[in-house]
């Protein structure tokens, strides 16, 4: 390979937004029939470096080649051009519209849906994808929207792929699906970037990686001849040890007894049925299940944010009193020691004000305590300012809005918050969700020292193996019911998988 | 019983007016702009209008005044220009009130309903400025100008509107801008709903940071969408001054038309070719009070039945969010600015 010319040569790229330096003197090369793994923390440029691919940003400084010609890229038409594609983090795609539409959107062709589906379900046929070409955007799940932005990325011809975090929302086997079409596509001689925070998903499916780290290029190998641990290093700068401890819980006593507890939907769908199990402190309880099967409603109905049809949720003091959550307002709820921390898909919908500062974000949950009508700001801007150091969030200060801050950044955020209120039950749900590695195994620290603490932690997550090495008890849902609950320590990867999609696990005795 | 016969065509030139307003603010809002400034861009195209034909009447006066009756320039110019420089002059002012709307809005990411509050404010302030200036100017003893030379050409109806009986009076009996009205509104709904343009704006005006990453250039599509919008709700003013009220032009007689529009925008929940059935439906709506029994010592419940469009717009709103059917929503980003490199 090394002989031939690079599909695409970046070469000390630099980009800066206003006094952020988001890359700086950046040299990549990516050839044809090879997957390159870009690599490094949340916040280290990648998506920068590959909107300037793409069009979207145009770098202040540096050059881009494409096949060893100097290429200006000013706009995602001249990215078009040039043969590239990007499959973007948060798709990029009208809801409104079929998928046929949004394929051909932004095309200078005469508009012929027809034409064009027959065109879709020929590059469908090509790569085994299965697109309906008529159905809305609105309609379709996750992974099928994600295969409509790589459709419509091979549409327009591309031969130079980008995909960032395309793994973040998938189930494991659709990541499967995808990761067979993306090896098809390195047959065909494409050239294919991917971004991914999944160590297993690097080794099993990159030729190359190339890492970023604070907008700086820090080297790139052969996946061969390395392993999740030095690559881990090379992105954070320095020796990280990636093992999650599980201390044995220390006097465990039952903190919220859940007994019956069913919920509907507005629209009448039943989302938990006959729920019950125990959360006890100083351990972690492990909630597992594909998603949208009852673990965001279980959660808030505990929350008290979540209405509910039959069942009760009682808390239990130090003493042994019994108080009953259900017919609380979130807010009592909440003083009564039950923080929830909801990571939502996309980051920002539930917990924080996107164009409020940090402390201000902070101030949600202390808003009320001051003199007289003024709020107190001092504590806050101190515990803004902590949170900031302890779990090295990247702002350029506690003043800067939200929203500018990357999802990595953001999550810290939201979660230093929640335990800083020293809370007595720690819900989580997708804390770690997009989370580079290191900053990951913060957030696993953090829930580990609540529980040394004698918090009860309830633990939704998404990774599988994660959750069965942090958690002491798993509870597995399955279309919101309860599959069973297993010891963290014994339990095995098929079984809980097993689980998660039948209840009671399987039954035809095969194990 | 209401003479249809009589209440039709009233209510189909009631309704002209708010059918521009209405699909030149859909154009727009389908690019993600919330033009609130329609009732101040009406009102601009309409004193723009009237502007331009005052000043070509007091030219024509002045010409006929040396020359004879029977030269050319007064029988084939002065028709032809009649009509051209009005229309001129109002698309002309209601393109540069899209033009600062847009200046504001897409370039310098104003927000949209702050702006557009303003150019209505500006609009009929605009107008009432010029209006009276143009009265003081004109000399006439009541407080409004009439442009006779020029309306006669707009308020033209088909040949056949008065030969064809009740036909005649439903169908015929209107100037040509009413026709145009609706051959626009069914031009909107075929652009929007079949062609690339009409598909790049939708996404503009549902996704902009999408329409961008897929090559549509997002600030054309809003300035054109906005400008073309303007234009068209414009001649709204233009056919109400010049037709329904014959070239006779006072301060604050188009009253609360230009909201109207806005609101037909909802209840054709964006659709311009179910705005020239809505919009005549909320013209009669309009004025039914006419043709009901009004006990003369209850004046005020006129002002309950002008209330009727509103309120039935108040209902589909409750409707619509209750089906909350995707394809009936506002388009997503409507009301917000768009910049690509921000985070």
């Amino acid at each position: 390979m090394a002989n031939t010319t690079p599909a695409v040569q970046m070469k000390n790229i630099t980009k800066r937004f206003g006094l952020v330096t988001a890359n700086s003197g950046v040299n990549l090369e990516l050839y044809r029939g090879e997957i390159l793994a870009l690599l490094g923390e949340n916040g280290s440029g990648k998506t920068t470096l590959m909107n300037m691919l793409c069009g979207l940003y145009f770098p202040d400084e540096g050059e881009i080649l494409i096949n060893g010609k100097p290429a200006t890229i000013a706009s995602p038409k001249d990215s078009f051009e040039y043969g590239i594609g990007m499959v973007h983090q948060h798709f990029k795609l009208i809801d409104v519209l079929s998928a046929a539409e949004n394929i051909v959107l932004g095309l200078d062709e005469k508009l012929d849906i027809k034409k064009a589906s027959a065109k879709i379900t020929e590059i469908c046929n090509k790569y085994g994808f299965d697109v309906d070409p008529s159905q809305k955007i609105y309609d379709m799940s996750v992974s099928q929207k994600q295969t409509v932005e790589i459709v419509k990325v091979l549409y327009r011809g591309a031969d130079i792929l980008i995909l960032d975090e395309p793994t973040a929302v998938l189930t494991p086997q659709e990541t499967e699906k995808l990761f067979a079409v993306l090896r098809k596509m390195k047959e065909d001689n494409k050239a294919i970037i991917i971004i991914t925070h999944k160590m297993h998903e690097v080794e099993s499916l990159s030729d190359r990686v190339a890492v970023l780290r604070k907008g700086k290029y820090i080297g790139d190998m052969r996946t061969a001849d390395t392993n999740a641990a030095e690559m881990t290093d090379m992105m954070v700068g320095r020796k990280v040890v990636l093992n999650i401890i599980r201390p044995e819980p220390v006097n465990p006593k039952d903190r919220i007894l859940v007994n019956g507890l069913t919920v509907k939907s507005e629209d009448g769908i039943t989302k938990l049925k006959n729920v019950s199990f125990t959360i006890r402190s100083g351990e972690i309880l492990g909630i597992a299940g594909i998603s949208g099967c009852g673990q965001k409603e279980l959660l808030e109905a505990i929350a008290g944010l979540q209405s509910v049809e039959s069942g009760s949720v009682e808390y239990v003091d130090d003493k042994g009193k019994r108080e009953q959550l259900l017919g609380k307002d979130p807010k009592q709820i909440r003083d009564m020691g039950v923080a929830l921390s909801f990571v939502p898909e996309d980051r920002l919908g539930m917990g924080l004000v996107g164009n409020m500062d940090i402390t201000d974000n902070m101030m949600l949950r202390s808003y009320e305590n001051g003199h007289g009508p003024f709020t107190d700001r001092k504590t806050p801007q101190k515990l803004a300012q902590s949170v900031v150091e302890d779990l090295e969030v990247v702002t350029p200060g506690i003043n800067t809005p939200v929203r500018s801050l990357s999802g990595g950044n953001v999550q810290k955020i939201l979660v230093g918050r929640e335990i800083a209120s020293a809370p007595k039950v720690l819900l989580t749900a997708y804390a770690v969700r997009g989370l580079d590695i290191n900053a990951s195994y913060t957030i696993y620290d953090l829930i580990n020292e609540q529980k040394k603490a004698g918090v009860a932690v309830v633990y939704v997550g998404e990774d599988l193996d994660v959750l069965m090495e942090l958690s002491d008890r798993i509870l597995v849902l399955c279309g919101g019911e309860v599959s069973g609950v297993l010891d963290g320590r014994t339990a095995d990867r098929n079984e809980v998988g097993l689980l998660m999609t039948k209840v009671g696990g399987n039954s035809d005795g095969k194990n | 019983m209401i003479n249809l016969v009589s209440f039709i065509p009233k209510a189909v030139v009631q309704g002209i007016p708010l059918l521009y307003g209405s699909t030149g603010e859909i154009v727009t809002q389908k690019s993600g702009n919330l033009n609130l400034g329609i009732p101040g861009v009406m009102y601009v195209g309409a004193i723009s209008g009237v502007i331009g034909a005052f000043n070509f009447e007091q030219a024509v006066k002045s010409y006929q005044a040396t020359h004879e009756a029977a030269d050319t320039f007064l029988t084939v110019f002065v028709p032809m220009l009649s009509v051209m420089i009005p229309l001129l002059s109002c698309l002309l002012g209601s393109l540069i009130m899209g033009l600062i709307y847009c200046f504001l809005t897409v370039t310098l990411r104003a927000n949209q309903n702050v702006t557009g509050l303003a150019m209505t404010t500006f609009g009929v302030g605009f107008g009432n400025f010029f209006g009276a200036s143009l009265i003081k100017l004109s000399g006439a003893d009541v407080p409004s100008i009439a442009l006779t030379t020029t309306s006669k050409y707009f308020s033209q109806k088909l040949p056949f509107a008065e030969t064809t009986g009740w036909f005649g009076k439903i169908f015929f009996s209107y100037g040509p801008l009413a026709y145009f009205s609706i051959l626009v509104a069914i031009a909107a709904a075929i652009i929007i709903k079949k062609t690339r343009v009409g598909l790049h704006l939708r996404a503009v005006g549902e996704s902009p940071a999408t329409a961008d990453s897929a090559g549509i250039n997002v600030t054309m599509y809003k300035y054109g969408a906005t400008c073309i919008g303007c234009m068209i709700a414009g001649l709204g003013g233009l056919y109400y001054v010049m037709d329904y009220a014959t070239g006779v032009w006072s301060n604050d007689a188009f009253g609360d038309r230009g909201w109207l529009a806005i609101a037909l925008v909802i209840f054709t929940i964006w659709k311009p070719d179910m705005s020239i059935f809505a919009s005549i439906l909320f013209g009669g709506l309009y004025i039914l009070y006419l043709f009901l029994p009004i006990n003369i010592d209850h004046m005020e419940y006129q002002q309950l039945y002008k209330m009727i469009p509103y309120v039935v717009t108040l209902v589909v709103l409750v409707i619509t969010s209750i089906r909350n059917k995707r394809e009936n929503q506002p388009p997503a980003s409507l009301g917000l600015p768009y910049f690509r490199e921000e985070r």
